[in-house]
């Protein structure tokens, strides 16, 4: 956790803890919302279809948990194409991810940091652009992509991933702020040519602002569904969420091939949130301040 | 850290002396290094944003008929658009949608945000990690999961109301999917905001409150009074980053429809149209024409949204 707030116990405090049960109650019911539909999903991935559709209630395990059965299942069906999707989606939150960061992270240096003829108005280019509606970029893509061959392989999901004009803005405000100028000139006069100069006296500096946007970009890119959607129809290359999608809509329409394809659905929504939560509880401490970046300028 | 403008930061001004002609090749060697820093996102933003973007509006200038090819139509797909039943009343309900949902969700996320604020306790913290981990689960699933919830045969609710006899309404058919889709998005979307909100508010120097509470400043006068308009820029950039999300509303609705019994039609919202017409009628130029009108209509709302708050001096300044 954040070591921003010290509970100091003073007589003052002690006092006012008996006036916090109405915020507390508050708080209680917001964490019962949140948790229910992981509750629903972490109950209902242990059992079978049968224990899905009939079942002694929606909210409470069945007699018999089928939890490995189900992950099993999960792992084997169709040829093990879960595994597939979930090593896709690794794939391009990975690599869009870092690819976006590294381009943000030198665009956000160079724009804070460099005074050149243009900085202003491609500054405030990128600033418009912020607001285009990204995902009414999707069909353009997709079109450009399919005259130029690209749609249906990985490169259609990563390379428009790497476009992130908002993160070249948080890494702006945060270098203005956490590198001064007066260290890269002292390295400049010490020898230091520009790039080592960023690499060594500025980057470290970046830390938590590139840890940020290296998380937020990889969560975009991990959670995207219209983009993927929209280039790809060999499911073989399916990050978790189209594949899921896909699920959904072939047991919606009864097309599972005899094969119930909710328990799946089910167990297979579980298995890939929790990557995720992983990477989210164990970096906290980085995203929580980072996240105040461009809330505060 | 200051409270600047929420967009632009100050431009720092450099007296103009006189340079010698070293100095001024050392300025255009830096302005040249610069550029070689920025080169990298100029490219992508040229291959991914301005190229799509000019390519589209290229196709949508175009009609593609059976019998006539293709042919330059200047702006007959967007007078078709603007005067689509389909697309306007896509565009009737994200912006209905947004004028519901966003206050809802502010609401919801500046109360959470304060109370947390203003607590220190072990459950606080554990609320604002589970408040916020809808975040870290994919809006597919999200929507997969309130779509089983939903569901009158696996969901709680059917069970709910056959205890007291009554037939549990289906969240996804047309008369409810409105209150629906307001639900799954709110669960999704709250806690993110909920801490941006919270770390703008936990950057606030806590003397500030000494000083109101010596004055006799209640709680609720500090929280209402001093700590909103600190965070008013957090809550400015929320607002605008929900509005453009709303606005461009696809996830949801795309997963759910399936199972939504009809509740949810294909040109339901402006990007399930455009959706639909390129992949299931493959009209591209059409498609292409739907989507940058749903651009337009963001920047218009958009543009409509800074300047109300704007004008207004006493919120969101």
């Amino acid at each position: 956790m954040t070591t921003l707030s010290t509970p100091a116990v003073t007589p003052m405090r002690r006092r006012r803890t008996n006036r916090n049960i109405v915020p507390h109650l508050f708080l209680g019911v917001l964490v019962v919302y949140f948790l229910i539909p992981l509750w629903w999903m972490i109950i209902n991935s242990s059992k079978d279809a049968a224990g899905l559709f009939g079942g002694t209630g929606a909210m409470w395990f069945a007699k018999d948990i089928n939890f490995l059965g189900n992950l099993q299942d999960l792992f084997t069906y169709n040829g093990g194409i879960y595994l597939h999707w979930l090593g896709n989606s690794a794939l391009y939150a990975i690599v869009g991810g870092v690819g976006s960061t590294a381009i943000a992270v030198l665009a956000g240096y160079g724009f804070a940091k460099f005074r050149f003829r243009g900085r202003n108005l491609s500054f405030a280019l990128l600033l418009g652009s912020v607001m285009v509606p990204l995902t009414a970029l999707v069909i353009p893509t997709f079109i450009l992509f399919a005259n130029l061959h690209l749609t249906d392989t990985i490169w259609a999901v990563i390379l428009p991933s790497l476009l992130n004009p908002f993160g070249v803005y948080l890494m702006r405000v945060y270098a203005g702020d956490a590198v001064p100028d007066e260290l890269l000139d002292a390295a400049r006069v010490d020898g230091a040519g520009e790039f080592r100069t960023f690499a060594q006296v500025a980057l470290p500096l970046m830390r938590p602002a590139v840890v940020t946007v290296l998380l937020l970009s990889m969560v975009a890119t991990w959670n995207n569904y219209f983009l993927p959607l929209a280039m790809l129809s060999d499911n073989g290359l399916f990050p978790v969420t189209v594949g899921l999608g896909l699920w959904q809509s072939l047991a919606s329409a009864n097309n599972g091939g005899g094969h119930s394809l909710w328990s799946l659905i089910v167990i297979g929504s579980l298995v890939s949130i929790i990557p995720l939560i992983i990477a989210f509880l164990s970096l906290q401490k980085y995203w929580q301040g980072g996240l105040s970046i461009g809330s505060l300028k | 850290m200051t409270s600047a403008p929420a967009i632009a930061s100050p431009r720092r001004r450099t007296p103009r002396v006189p340079l010698s002609s070293t100095q001024r090749a050392a300025q255009r060697r830096r302005a040249a290094i610069g550029w070689l820093f920025i080169a990298p996102f100029g490219v992508v933003f040229l291959l991914f944003l301005v190229a799509p973007l000019a390519y589209a509006l290229g196709l949508s200038l175009f009609t593609k008929g059976l019998a006539t090819g293709t042919e330059f139509a200047w702006f007959a797909n967007y007078i078709q658009a603007f005067t689509d039943p389909s697309f306007l009343r896509g565009v009737g309900f994200v912006v209905t949608f947004s004028l519901v949902l966003i206050p809802i969700q502010m609401a919801l996320s500046l109360g959470v945000a304060l109370v947390l604020d203003a607590l220190t306790s072990r459950f606080a913290r554990f609320s604002r990690l589970v408040i916020f981990l809808p975040y870290a689960i994919p809006a597919v699933i999200g929507a997969i999961m309130w779509g089983f919830l939903y569901s009158p045969t696996f969901g709680p609710l059917g069970q709910l109301f056959g205890l007291i006899g009554q037939q549990a309404p289906f969240l996804l058919d047309a008369d409810h999917v409105f209150g629906g889709l307001i639900n799954v998005v709110t669960w999704q979307w709250a806690g993110y905001y909920m801490i941006i909100i919270y770390a703008a508010l936990q950057g606030i120097d806590p003397s500030i409150y000494e000083a109101a509470r010596i004055d006799g400043a209640s709680s609720w006068q500090v929280a209402l009074r001093i700590k909103v308009p600190l965070v008013s820029n957090a809550l400015l950039l929320i607002l605008v980053f929900a509005l453009i999300g709303t606005l461009q509303f696809f996830t949801e609705p795309a997963v759910l429809r399936p199972i939504s019994n009809g509740g949810i039609t294909p040109d339901f919202t402006p990007n399930l149209y455009a959706y639909t017409t390129a992949f299931s009628y493959a009209q591209f130029n059409y498609a292409s024409a739907i989507s940058f009108a749903l651009g337009i209509v963001v920047f218009i709302c958009v543009y409509i949204f800074l300047f109300a708050t704007r004008k207004r001096g006493s919120f969101l300044s």
